[in-house]
Formats: C-alpha cells, structure tokens, sequence
C-alpha cells in the first residue's frame, strides 16, 4: 500500500482556506511555480464554459517528504457554510487528519470551534495552523491562548504560516507526513468505499467521489450502493491531479472517483456505501443520513412563457445537485414555477444565482419559509412548507415550527446588542461561555425561521463583521401560527404570502407593505397595499397615482431619443407581473426578503487583487467553498462591483 | 443673412404659401432688422419671450428685460408681421398658478397668433440619443439641481400648472394642438411643428440639424468644425442616421400622436393586440378619446401622454 495521508482543511469562512489549497498545489509541483496562478485560472475559465469541473474539490498530491520518501497526499475539500455540515462531516470521515486554519488576526472563531468538534466526533488527528501571520493585524501568541484554551489543543504545536505569502508550506507539508495516520484498510475484504461527493459531467455522467476503506474496485466490476441499493458498472476508475487522472483500480485506502455511468448525481447519496454487487460489505459503513431541505422558496419565470425554460433549467441543475429538490407550484399571480427545498439561505442564493447566470433565466424566487406542522382539530397532522397550503384556520388545533441552537462567538463588547437581537427573533433558552478573556460564546435556541431572513447580516453588522454564527436544528416546538397575506388593491398577491409566528405578523406586514410601496411604480391610479390575517387588515400604505407625466418638447432630435426610452420602458414592462390592474416588478418580489447584499455572501471576504478567487466562488458554486480570504473591510465593494446582478 | 436666405432660395422653389420662420429672442429685434426680415419673405416670427416677469427672467438667465420684450412686440407689430409665436416657460421654482396666469394675461394682451408653454424640465446629465460627437453636457439647470439648490414645483402643482395653461388657452379662444403647443385658430397651427409629429419628410440644415424622409432619420454633426470639415472633403455633413422598422414606425406614430390633438389613426391602433379593451379602458377612465376614426388625448390625457403609448405595447 502507498504512503496515504487523507486529510481535509477545516477554518472559519474567511480565513485563508482556499488559499492554502492552493499553495499545497503549487508547492507540491502539481503546477509550475511561475505559471501557478494564470495556468490554472484560464484553465478554469475554459472549462467553466464547457460546463465542467476542473479543480476538483478533491486533489492528490504526490509528494516527495523530508525522509526521502514518496507520499500520495490526498486533499479532501470541505464545504464551509453550515447549510453543508452533513457533507463536511462525510467528508472529514473519509480523512485521518485535519488542517485546523486559524486566521492570526481574527482568532478563534464559531464555525472554527463547530468544525473542531466535527473532527473530533470523527477521531480525526487534528493539526492547528495559524495562517496570515503576515498581516500587522496578526497575534500570534493571542491566537495561540485561544488554541489553548477554547479549543484545548496545544498551541505549541500549531504551525505558523502565511498561504498568501508562501511561508511555512514546508512545514504544514511535513506535519501532514508526520501527524496525519497513514491510511489503512484491509484489500481483501469486501469492498466498502463511503461517498462523500458527486459532481456531474456532461460526457460521462456522474463522478463519484469517494474513499476506499477495504477492498478494491477495478473497472468492470459491478457495484451496488447500499442505502439506494441500485447497481452500476464501473466504467472507470482513477484519482483526482488537475484533472482526473484514470487508474487500473482503486484500493483500500485511496481516494478517488468512480465513473460508472450514473445518469444524474441524484442517483447517488453522499454518505452511501459502494460495495461489489458479487461480494457485498456485510453492512454499509455508519453516519448515513437522509439530507432533507430545510428552506423553501417558489420560484417563477418573469414570462409565463419561460416556463418550459425553468423546468429544463431545474432538470440541469438538479444533475449536479442532488440536495436541491422542487415540484410543480402554481399561484394566481404569478402563474406556473417550483416550490424548491433547499439545505439552506445559502443554498437557496446559489441555486437562484446559477439559474440566472448560467441558465439565463429571469426568476421570481418568493420569500423563504420553513416546514412548519400543523395538528388539525381531527387529529391528523399536516406539514406544511408552502404558504399556499396553509391549512383552514378554524380546522388548526396548534401549529410547530422548527428550532435550532444557535452558537454565536463575540467580543464581549457585543454582548448586549446580540442578545437583543436574538430576543427579537424569539431567542429562548440563552446560555452564555467565556471561552477566553474578551470572549463570549452565547447560545440560543431559535426558530430557524426567524435565522433565515436578515439574521446573519444584522448580526454582521452590529458586531461590526466581528460576530460569528454557526447552528444545527433542535426539534419542532409548539408555536403560534398565522398565514400572512399581502393584497395589492383588494388582490391578494399569494406569491407573497408566507406564515408567520402572530407576534411577528405586524412587523413582517408592515415591511413587506413599506418595500412594495417603495419598489411598485406609480400608476395611473391610486394603488392600497395590505397585510391582512384572515380578514383583519394588520399593515398598510399607498401609493399615489402618478400625477404628470408629458415631456414639454418634442421636435427633431428629440423623437429618435423618446422612442428609444419608450423602448427601453417597453422591454422593462416585460419583467414586470400583473396582478389584478397593477404592474409589480420583478424588484419588489426581491426587495421584500433582500437588505442590500446577499447575507452569506457577505460572509465570503475578499480583497481587490483576489478577483481570481471571486471567479473560483462562482465556479465552486456547484459544490460550495464560500471560504475565501479576506479581509472583511473590503467586502461590501468589491462584491457590488463584481456581481451587477446584487444592487 | 441676405445670403443665407438667397443661397436658400436657389435651389429650392418656394411655395406662394410658405411658411416661413425666424425664431428670435426680444433683444434681437430691431426697426431695421425687421423691414430686412420682411423684405427677404419671413413672414412668421417666433419670440423667445419666456416671462414677462424680471426676477424669473434673471432666474432663466436670459440677456433680455420685460421691458425690451415690450417693445419688440409692439415693434413686431408695427413692421406689420401678422403671424407671431410666443414662447413662455411655466413651472417654474416658487413660481404661483397666479403670477403664472397674469404672464399669459400679458402675453395675450398682443393677440399672438401662436404661443407654445413650456413647463421647466432638468434634462440631467441626458445624453442625446442620436449619437454625436459631442457629450450633453449638463445644464447649468441640472447642476443647480443635483447641488440641491433648484427644486422643481411637485407633480401635483406641475399637473395643476398643465391643465390650468391648456384651459386659460382654450379659453382664449386657442386650439391646444399639442402638448405645448397653442394656435389663434386652425390655420395658424404651426406647420413647421405639425410635420414633426406626423412622420411628414423634413430636411434640416446646419450643425446638428435632424432630417427624416420615408422611414429614415439622420442627423448632421454638432459641432461647427466637424460639420464644415466633413463638407470640405466634399461629404455630407451627417453625423447618423436610423431606418425605423415598422414596428419602431408604429410605435412612434402613437407616441407622437398621443401628444397632438389630430390624435393617432384608429387603423395604427388597431395593430396593437388587445388595444379593444386597452382603448376602451383609457377612454372609460377620460384620457382617450374616439372620433372619426381617430383616436386622441384628452386634456387630462395628454398630462400623462408619455405613458399613454406603453400601455398598448405588450
């Protein structure tokens, strides 16, 4: 058997990982130093417009270590936004060892404590690695008591290093030698290799990533996965370089890919077990799960006629994303679409994004809910995830909505302002740690829903960026419910519905009234906005009818000019949805849940001369890695001017 | 001037009935200039009055006085031209419906045969949309404007402002013709304005001049110096020019037509799917009318006549 190492990198989402990855690649020669950064983008450039995947989330790096020895380093990349902790955890139990990046001017932060324990649960060996200790900002030694204290590793042995700057590679490529288990697997068992990712192609079909714990596979065989149970014939087998790199099999300890044409990458689960169908594992290896959509959102075309459009577009997507799930929606407003599930708000923003972008779809996509359960007065009980099945409210014995706990990391100073914030969103249950001096960890127990609106970019912004945020779902807890409508001129707009906790009804009503007001043209006539629960108005505003509206001249030059403003008004109006009389943008759909950026692209930080690594989130986006360097000042800008579709 | 007017008169064939117009501001005019005017065959002169009033005179910035208005309308008269346009302005900041109402009393004491009523607009930062080798740049107005320091009446007192003009005119005894557009009767209806909006050939010469002749536009250059040098060089001076298709013709007529008491012709509306029910909608609510076949705004209809054309496109 080689010399194996599995490891991942875990950090907080903005400290350095994608950085490191790639200097790992550069120093282990996959790439030549000079053309390290071009090479490799304007590859990726190319093959995004073919529509595949080139750096694969997963890479092997052949390296030659300080013993004089060849080791085959197998980086298994990980997801770094908690709506993929599932994928992270089948990730880290393909490894033997993890990076643990910690930023050396940011320090400890929630996501980095969440993905600690992460690895821990899976036995991992856990290697700390300050990175950034370049900037004037770093504290090591702050750091270090962290490492120490909140996280209870020692700090003595965390590596130093600066990804950006290419110090302490070295070292970080040793320690991976020496700390890291070698992979061990018995070959003459039956085969039992864990997926923990899958990526689609159009030429072959799903790939699918996976690592080998005992037995081998070889092309030609047949395999079975266990928890799908369906059974497919390896066409090929191999390992991730830059590109695949085909191999005659895969063995006990490998990481690799699996090509045995699958049709979609919703024909396998992460976290199924492949073995041979000849000579099947006695039981599939443990931590399957179920992934389930959490957040649900409809989404329209603009143009009714777009329709077909939409269905093909979800088809495609759904090939490379298999935690996206949809079905058929209809709404009076808004016509014919999809109400989607999705793992989470970030989830749901790369879905909307990559049907615009690559699709070129014009989307209506309607406020994200979550799955809420209803005890009817007969005893039944109903889950309900779409406002437009709002059971009849005299039928409703009691509602229950999802809970999660939520963790948030802060400088002290904070205090007060977050936990105002999360009595607001009906925070209960509080309880608060002091990992280290300056430093509080406060926990809550939420209703997920009021986290997937405008919670992380609040809690950004009254900690100044400095807050940090990670959850996992608790259980289904009693609560209030209301369905919310919103009527245009006596219409009711069903698209903008949503249930709501009846204490929040008015808040919710009122703004989403005050953002149509602000985002509906004017009109001929008078247009009355409302929120109404059941029959009772809660909320409302009015929007004027427009007044004058003629310019004064209109002679040679001027009518060239005022046809092609008609003709730009005229293409506007095709983006715009009738309801009843009344014209609504597509914007006002938008502004209803939007504040000004997109809340988890806020967290991926990066700077100017990081533009590459912009292009590298987008293309990531089919397997999410929002985990970008930065530093947070920067942010706002640099997003707004290189993504014209957030306003 | 005698050789502009010459070099005019050489090539083209003047009709009996040509109407023919100078536009000038009050400080242009003169005795003597007008026995010239009349003597070279101008026999229609539009005044750049704007107000009648000093401060909003010194707020438009214009070099001439109330009083010397005066005296060129009376010296108009006297020269014995009979067909006389007025140019006013209206809507202006902190200008009231009165004192707006007694410019217009003192423009009708001269019995002009035509008035057009501008209300203000800020034309920030627009660019012109034939393209030219010069960049609009911003009014002084529309920097006045962005510093926060000029605030135009509201819609609502702009509305008011409109529909108070078109009814003090009509009661007058002027036929409101157009948007801005005023004539003492039928037959002083501006010819030189009627053929804008009726997709009529025009040719216009000089910088900057616009000419439209059977479905194409052009435009010369802007500035002087292009122009002469692209004649120099034995070209003609046009800076773009546009060929509308029939669907960009239609949509021009509507827009045109909607601003003109003539109206749009009911068979260009009818090319429009689902103008039945956009039609009887608009006229249900007063801003259309329908007679004889055609179909035109109503005084309330034209305060809004930029929007009238969106609604029957899809």
């Amino acid at each position: 058997m080689p010399n194996i190492r599995n490891f991942s990198i875990i950090a907080h989402i903005d400290h350095g990982k994608s950085t490191l990855a790639d200097r790992l690649i550069q120093w282990t020669g996959m790439v030549e130093d000079r053309q390290f950064r071009d090479q490799l983008l304007d590859t990726m450039d190319l093959e995004r417009e073919r529509g595949i995947t080139i750096k694969s989330n997963t890479i092997s790096l052949p390296y030659t270590a300080d013993d004089g020895k060849e080791y085959e380093l197998n980086l298994i990349d990980t997801p770094g936004h908690v709506d993929f902790s599932y994928e992270v955890s089948r990730a880290l139990a393909s490894c033997e060892g993890v990076l643990l990046l910690v930023d050396a001017s940011q320090g400890v932060e929630a996501q980095t404590v969440a993905n600690l324990y992460l690895a821990m649960e899976h036995d991992l060996t856990i290697i700390p690695v300050i990175n950034k200790i370049d900037l004037p900002a770093a504290d090591i030694e702050g750091v270090k008591e962290q490492i120490d204290r909140e996280l209870g590793l020692d700090p003595d042995m965390a590596i130093l290093c600066s990804a950006k700057e290419g110090l302490g590679i070295d070292e970080v490529l040793e320690a991976i030698v020496a700390q890291v288990p070698p992979a061990k697997g018995n070959l003459e068992a039956p085969l039992s290799a864990l997926i923990f990712d899958a990526n689609y192609d159009s030429y072959r079909g799903t790939v699918v990533s996976c690592r080998v714990f005992t037995g081998q596979v070889r092309p030609g065989d047949l395999i079975r996965t266990m928890y799908n149970n369906t059974v497919h014939k390896v066409e090929e087998v191999g390992v991730f370089r830059l590109t695949r790199e085909p191999r005659k099999e895969l063995t006990a300890g490998m990481v690799g890919y699996i090509i045995a044409n699958i049709k979609t990458v919703s024909d396998t689960r992460i976290g199924d077990t492949i073995t041979l169908d000849a000579n099947p594992a006695l039981k599939p290896l443990p931590g399957f799960k179920e992934v389930k959509p959490v957040v649900f959102a409809s989404i329209y075309p603009i143009s009714a006629d777009d329709f077909q459009d939409l269905a093909e577009a979800l088809e495609k997507y759904k090939l490379n994303d298999a935690a996206l799930v949809f079905q058929k929606d209809a709404s009076a407003a808004l016509g014919l679409g999809f109400r989607c599930g999705f793992l989470g708000l970030l989830h749901l923003e790369i879905v909307q994004e990559r049907l615009e972008r690559e699709f070129d779809l014009s989307i209506i996509m309607t406020v994200p809910g979550v799955r809420y359960e209803f005890i009817l007065a007969d005893g039944r009980e109903v889950t309900v995830d779409n406002p437009m099945h709002y059971p009849d409210p005299s039928s409703i014995k009691g509602g229950r909505e999802p809970f999660i706990r939520a963790h948030i990391l802060i400088p002290e100073r904070f205090v007060g302002a977050v936990m105002k914030l999360c009595l607001e969103r009906r925070g209960v249950n509080s309880s608060f740690s002091y990992p280290s001096p300056g430093r509080v960890e406060i926990t809550f127990e939420m209703p997920l829903a009021e986290v997937i609106i405008d919670f992380y970019d609040r809690l950004k912004t009254i900690t100044q960026g400095y807050g940090s945020f990670d959850y996992e779902l608790l259980d289904y807890r009693p609560s209030d419910l209301v369905k919310l409508d919103i009527l245009v001129n006596s219409e009711k707009v069903d698209a903008l519905s949503m249930i709501v906790h009846r204490d929040k009804a008015r808040d919710w009503g009122v703004r989403v009234c005050d953002r149509l007001r602000d985002e509906i043209p004017k009109q001929q006539f008078k247009i009355a906005i409302q929120g109404a629960i059941g029959g009772q108005i809660i909320s409302r505003s009015t929007i004027s009818a427009f007044r004058k509206d003629v310019t004064a001249k209109c002679y040679g030059g001027d009518i060239t000019r005022k046809r092609k403003l008609l003709e730009k008004q005229r293409a506007g109006k095709k983006r715009m949805k009738m309801v009843g009389a009344v014209e609504i943008p597509q914007s006002a759909f938008v502004a209803v849940l939007k504040t000004e950026i997109p809340r988890s692209l806020c967290a991926c930080a990066f700077l100017p001369d990081q533009v590459p690594i912009l292009r590298l989130l987008f293309h990531h986006f089919s397997r999410v890695n929002p985990c970008l360097p930065g530093s947070p000042g920067e942010r706002g800008a640099t997003l707004q001017r290189h993504l014209p579709r957030f306003r | 001037m005698c050789a502009l007017v010459e070099s005019l008169r050489r090539p083209f064939d003047f009709a009996p009935d040509t109407e023919f117009t100078l536009e000038v501001n009050p400080d242009d005019v003169t005795p003597e200039k007008l026995r010239l005017w009349r003597d070279l065959g101008i026999n229609r002169l539009s005044l750049g009055v704007q107000s009648f009033d000093e401060p909003e005179l010194r707020f438009l910035k214009r070099r001439h006085t109330a009083r010397q208005t005066i005296r060129a309308l009376e010296q108009i008269r006297t020269a014995g031209f009979r067909n006389l346009g007025l140019d006013l302005m209206y809507g202006l900041p902190g200008q009231s419906l009165k004192r707006w109402t007694e410019t217009m009393k003192t423009a009708l004491s001269f019995a002009p045969e035509h008035l057009s009523c501008y209300q203000l607009t800020i034309a920030a930062g627009e660019t012109p949309a034939p393209p030219s080798e010069t960049p609009a740049l911003p009014t002084p107005f529309a920097r006045l404007a962005a510093r926060g320091e000029l605030t135009l009446p509201d819609d609502e007192a702009q509305r008011d402002f409109f529909l108070l003009t078109g009814q003090f005119l009509r009661d007058h005894g002027y036929v409101h013709y157009e948007v801005s557009n005023f004539a003492k009767g039928e037959r002083y209806c501006c010819r030189h304005n009627l053929k804008y909006w009726s997709h009529t050939p025009y040719l216009g010469l000089g910088p900057a001049a616009h000419s439209s002749m059977a479905g194409r536009r052009w435009w010369n250059h802007c500035s002087l110096q292009s122009y002469t040098a692209t004649l120099a060089k034995g070209e003609l001076p046009v800076a773009g020019s546009e060929t509308l298709t029939p669907e960009q013709l239609r949509l021009e007529a509507l827009c045109l037509g909607f601003r003109t008491r003539e109206g749009v012709a009911l068979e260009i509306i009818r090319q429009f799917p689902g103008w039945e029910a956009v039609l009887s909608e608009l006229q249900g609510s007063g801003l259309l009318q329908l007679t004889a076949g055609r179909v035109a705004a109503t005084p309330e209809g034209l305060v809004v006549a930029d929007r009238l054309p969106l609604l029957f496109v899809d």
